[in-house]
This record gives C-alpha cells, sequence and structure tokens, in this order.
C-alpha cells in the first residue's frame, strides 16, 4: 500500500515537471533540452537556499527563478543569437552542469538535518508517504490552475497561436521572439520548481539527478495523451499529472518484476518509446481502443 | 486632391550584394497609395511581385529608399508594429490561421491585431454572437463551425476565415496575395466576389496580387504592372475601366519581347 502511496506522491511532484515541459513540447512544439539541466538547477539551488538559512518556501521559489533564468538564455539564444533550439538547450543543459556544480560547491548535498516543505508539523502528522501526496495536491493544483488561467488570457492566446503558426502570430502584431522566450522561461521554471520538490522528497540535490527527466516528462505527457485521446487544452494539461501517475505504476510494475534503480534509464526510455509508438500499433492492434475501455465504467 | 495613405519612394532591394549574382528584385519603384485604392497587381514569376509586399510589411529590409505612412518615415518599422495598419492574407490558406485553434479563436486573436496582449480574460463567449454574424456573410457555411479547429476546415472555408481575419480590424492597407490562387474556381470565384463585396462596402485601400487578368480588369479602380522589379504600367479610373484583356495581353507580350 505505502509503495502505492509514494507512486503517487512522486507522480504529482514529476507531474509538474510534466506541465512544465508541456509548455515547451506541445504548445511551442520546442525540444527543449534545457530542462536536463534546469531540473537539478532547481534543485541545487533549492538545497543551497535552504544550506544558507532560507526558509523552503523562498528556497523553492528560488528554484523557480533560477529554472526560469536558464530557459531565457535558451530563448534568447534561439530568438535572437538565431542558435536552432535544440542545440541552444543543449548548450544551456551543458553549461547548468558546472553552474549547479558551483551552486552546490559539490557534486551531492544532503538535506538529511535541514528543514523542508515537507517537515512541517500538518505533513508529519500524516500517515507514511501521504505528506508528499498532500504537498504533490496542493503545488500540482495551483500550477495546474494559474497555467489554466494564463492560456485563457489574451497574451495566453497569443502565446498558443505563436506554437501553431509562428508566421500568422507575427502578421497579427504576436512578438513570436517575446512569445518563445517566455514560454521557455515559464517552462523550466516549472521544472526548476519541480527539481526543487523532488530533492526535498528524496532528502537530497545532486548534480547528476537531471540525466533521463526530459524522458520522464515526455512519457507523463504521451501516457496521458494516449490514455484519454481527443482532449481540449484545460483537459490536457491536468491529463499529463495523470499520465505522470500512470507513469509511476509502469515503473512500479517493472521494478516488481525483479529490475532494479540502476536499469531505470532504460526502463523510462523504453516506457516512452512504447507509449510513442502506440499509434502506429493501434493501426494493427486498436490498443487505443483497449486502453480507454479500460478507463471508463462498465455500461 | 487628397494625401497618399502609405507611399513607397525610390525604393531599392538588392540581393547578393557584391557577387557576381548582384541583383535588383526591386528596382527603383515609387508608389502612392490613396484613400479607397483597389489596386490589382499584375506580374509574372519572379517580376517582384511578393517583394513589393515584403517590403511594405516589413518582412523584408529596403535596400535604399523610403517607406511612408501619412507621411511619416516608417522605413524601419518592425513586422509586429507595421500590423497596427496593415493586414495581409496570403496565397497558402495554411499560412493564415492557427490549425489547432477554433475559428473563434482565430478571430478573436485577429481583432487584437497590433495591440498589446495582456493578462485580462479573453472572454471569448461575449463574442460569439459577433463572429457568427461576421463568418454568415461569407455564405460557405463558416457561422456554423465557430468551435471547429481551424486545421479541419475545408482550404476555401480556411481562406474565407483569414479573409475575415484580416478585415474583422479594418486595417487601413489590406494585402490580398493570391488569396484566391490556392481554392477551385468555383471556390475562388466565390471568395473573390465576397472579397470585393467587402472591400467597397467598407470602403477598404487593398492591393491584390493575382495571376488572372480577368480578376486584374474586373476588381479594383487601379491595375499596376510588374517586371523586373519595376512597375511598367500603373493606370486608374476610367482608363482602367476602358482597359480590354487583349490591351492588356498585347501589352504583356511586348514585355516578353
Amino acid at each position: 500500500m505505502s509503495i502505492i502511496v509514494s507512486a503517487i506522491g512522486q507522480g504529482l511532484t514529476w507531474g509538474i515537471v510534466g506541465i512544465g515541459l508541456f509548455l515547451t513540447f506541445r504548445i511551442l512544439d520546442f525540444p527543449d533540452m534545457t530542462v536536463e539541466g534546469t531540473f537539478p538547477m532547481g534543485a541545487a539551488a533549492c538545497v543551497a537556499a535552504i544550506y544558507s538559512g532560507a526558509s523552503p518556501l523562498v528556497a523553492t521559489l528560488i528554484a523557480f527563478l533560477a529554472g526560469m533564468l536558464a530557459g531565457l538564455v535558451t530563448g534568447l539564444l534561439y530568438t535572437k543569437g538565431k542558435i536552432p533550439v535544440l542545440l541552444a538547450g543543449i548548450l544551456v543543459m551543458t553549461a547548468a552542469y558546472s553552474v549547479n556544480l558551483r551552486i552546490m560547491g559539490r557534486a551531492n548535498l544532503s538535506l538529511f538535518d535541514k528543514p523542508t516543505m515537507l517537515k512541517t508539523p500538518f505533513l508529519q502528522s500524516l500517515p507514511p508517504y501521504f505528506d508528499s501526496v498532500v504537498l504533490g495536491i496542493i503545488v500540482v493544483v495551483i500550477v495546474t490552475a494559474v497555467i489554466i488561467y494564463f492560456l485563457q488570457t489574451n497574451l495566453g492566446q497569443a502565446f498558443i497561436a505563436t506554437g501553431d503558426n509562428p508566421n500568422m502570430a507575427r502578421s497579427l502584431g504576436i512578438s513570436t521572439d517575446a512569445m518563445q522566450i517566455m514560454g521557455l522561461g515559464v517552462s523550466n521554471g516549472l521544472i526548476g520548481l519541480g527539481g526543487a520538490l523532488v530533492a526535498q522528497n528524496n532528502g537530497f540535490a545532486d548534480v547528476n539527478m537531471g540525466i533521463g527527466v526530459i524522458v520522464v516528462a515526455l512519457a507523463s505527457i504521451i501516457i496521458g495523451e494516449v490514455v484519454f485521446g481527443d482532449l481540449t487544452m484545460n483537459q490536457r494539461l491536468i491529463a499529463v499529472t495523470i499520465g505522470s501517475i500512470l507513469y509511476r505504476f509502469v515503473i512500479l510494475l517493472v521494478l516488481k518484476l525483479g529490475f532494479n534503480a540502476n536499469d531505470l534509464n532504460l526502463i523510462s526510455a523504453i516506457v516512452l518509446a512504447i507509449f510513442m509508438m502506440l499509434p502506429v500499433l493501434e493501426n494493427r492492434f486498436r490498443i487505443r481502443h483497449t486502453l480507454a475501455k479500460g478507463m471508463t465504467k462498465h455500461d | 486632391m487628397t494625401e497618399p495613405i502609405f507611399e513607397l519612394n525610390d525604393i531599392v532591394v538588392t540581393v547578393n550584394h557584391g557577387t557576381p549574382e548582384q541583383i535588383n528584385i526591386m528596382d527603383h519603384v515609387n508608389l502612392a497609395i490613396y484613400p479607397g485604392d483597389f489596386i490589382t497587381i499584375l506580374g509574372s514569376n519572379g517580376a517582384g511581385k511578393s517583394t513589393l509586399f515584403n517590403v511594405i510589411g516589413g518582412n523584408i529590409p529596403v535596400t535604399t529608399g523610403q517607406i511612408l505612412l501619412h507621411g511619416k518615415d516608417i522605413t524601419s518599422m518592425s513586422v509586429e508594429r507595421r500590423t497596427r495598419f496593415l493586414s495581409r492574407v496570403f496565397q497558402d490558406p495554411k499560412m493564415g490561421t492557427a490549425p489547432r485553434m477554433t475559428v473563434a479563436e482565430n478571430l478573436l486573436l485577429s481583432e487584437k491585431r497590433g495591440q498589446r496582449r495582456g493578462l485580462g480574460a479573453r472572454h471569448l463567449k461575449t463574442h460569439m454572437a459577433k463572429f457568427k454574424d461576421i463568418t454568415s456573410v461569407m455564405n460557405n457555411g463558416l457561422e456554423d463551425r465557430l468551435n471547429t479547429a481551424t486545421g479541419k476546415l475545408s482550404g476555401g472555408q480556411r481562406q474565407a476565415l483569414s479573409f475575415l481575419m484580416a478585415t474583422i480590424k479594418r486595417p487601413e492597407i489590406l494585402l490580398l496575395d493570391e488569396h484566391t490562387a490556392a481554392l477551385d474556381p468555383q471556390t475562388s470565384q466565390e471568395l473573390m466576389q465576397a472579397t470585393n463585396d467587402q472591400i467597397t462596402r467598407n470602403h477598404l485601400t487593398c492591393l491584390m496580387i493575382t495571376h488572372h487578368l480577368d480578376d486584374a480588369l474586373k476588381y479594383g479602380n487601379r491595375l499596376i504592372v510588374l517586371d523586373h522589379g519595376k512597375i511598367t504600367y500603373d493606370i486608374a479610373g476610367d482608363q482602367k475601366d476602358n482597359l480590354t484583356k487583349e490591351e492588356l495581353l498585347s501589352f504583356f507580350n511586348d514585355l516578353d519581347g
């Protein structure tokens, strides 16, 4: 039981990373590799801030800003420096590794005897692992609500239009550069925030914790899409978090089969590859139909 | 005599500068556009029709020359800023609309053309009745598909939507870049008729590139012909009304010879 609760908690926390990536990957249609650097950057900034005496909440917000800053650099390299977005992301991701080492002063920092957002009296009074579930729900609900509101504003619509048809957006006077920079900034801010929460959950920040993040976040997005099919934009945002939780269950299942934690990146990649191939396989085996059936009530 | 809205003064656009392939794709072009002008533009491929629109829209920088709006120099104004007075419909139906957004969402976006877009709620629902009125003018069923993703529309509907998006907020200058060329003849004629109705009714100032001599003769109050980056022919008013297809054809034959 506790292992399932733990998986839900992790799924919720990683859902924030998925939502962050959704903004670039799905809305702007950008393969943004920056995330592999901003995720550990958020973790590093948060842990370092806690070490220097900041409250965990402030430290978590600092992590958001740190991630956003890195995203802005990618955005500027892409829009003003005319570097392809994939390469711009890889450059920032690579640079972030050194920056993260600078922030932490070493490769790994433990939060063992430090305060975290999970160590508040209320969360500690809950049954084991429910602390991360409750915190995860609070943060996911806030983030999802803010993003949904934003996308319904005139600015948000301009942002969506930029990803959908940049030529048209420009012809309507939308500054696509500004939209893309903003999108990369907010997206990576959320991923930094996710990194901070994962670090507090795990009790440490590690400079290598970014490896494979993009695959995990993509898996959340794509599992949500494959399971739920056609959705409105708002529903799709919520589906990302549900996809993230489902992904944790899949991983749990695979670990039960006898694989160990060292195999995780291999498994993540395979899980993502399978879900991405589903539209191809579906034509042959009608998998989506079956999956969708499994998600609906018996009639 | 009314003042021109928009002027191109001795515009030159040179490409491949400093190489043996150096060429002026816009060669000392002068053009004054007056309020209410509906100018049809003819010219063979590579004559500079699209370049002319890109110069007006700010998509390509001019090498020398001056662009004036109401007498004010806007030569170095950005594409985004120019959308405050300018709108454009492209030939490709895919160019002018956002495919994953609905028809209503596209119209709402275009209503704020050239304006600041802030964090206020978009209030889509309060616009629906108005959008239904606007779209029903096109007589092609668009008004029943306001909540459909634009990518699912037919080419004709999509292009009609592009046209509406370009005119929903009245532009001082409307650029139509062969906007009916990608459609079948029937749909093309319908859209051309609807276009003409809208332009005449709202007294829009418009430049329209076309490949159809008939359309160029039939519509508008002024006709210009581009060749090798120059305006080689420019007639208006009665002179244009009296121009025949034969005269125009013989003029084109002279150009080739």
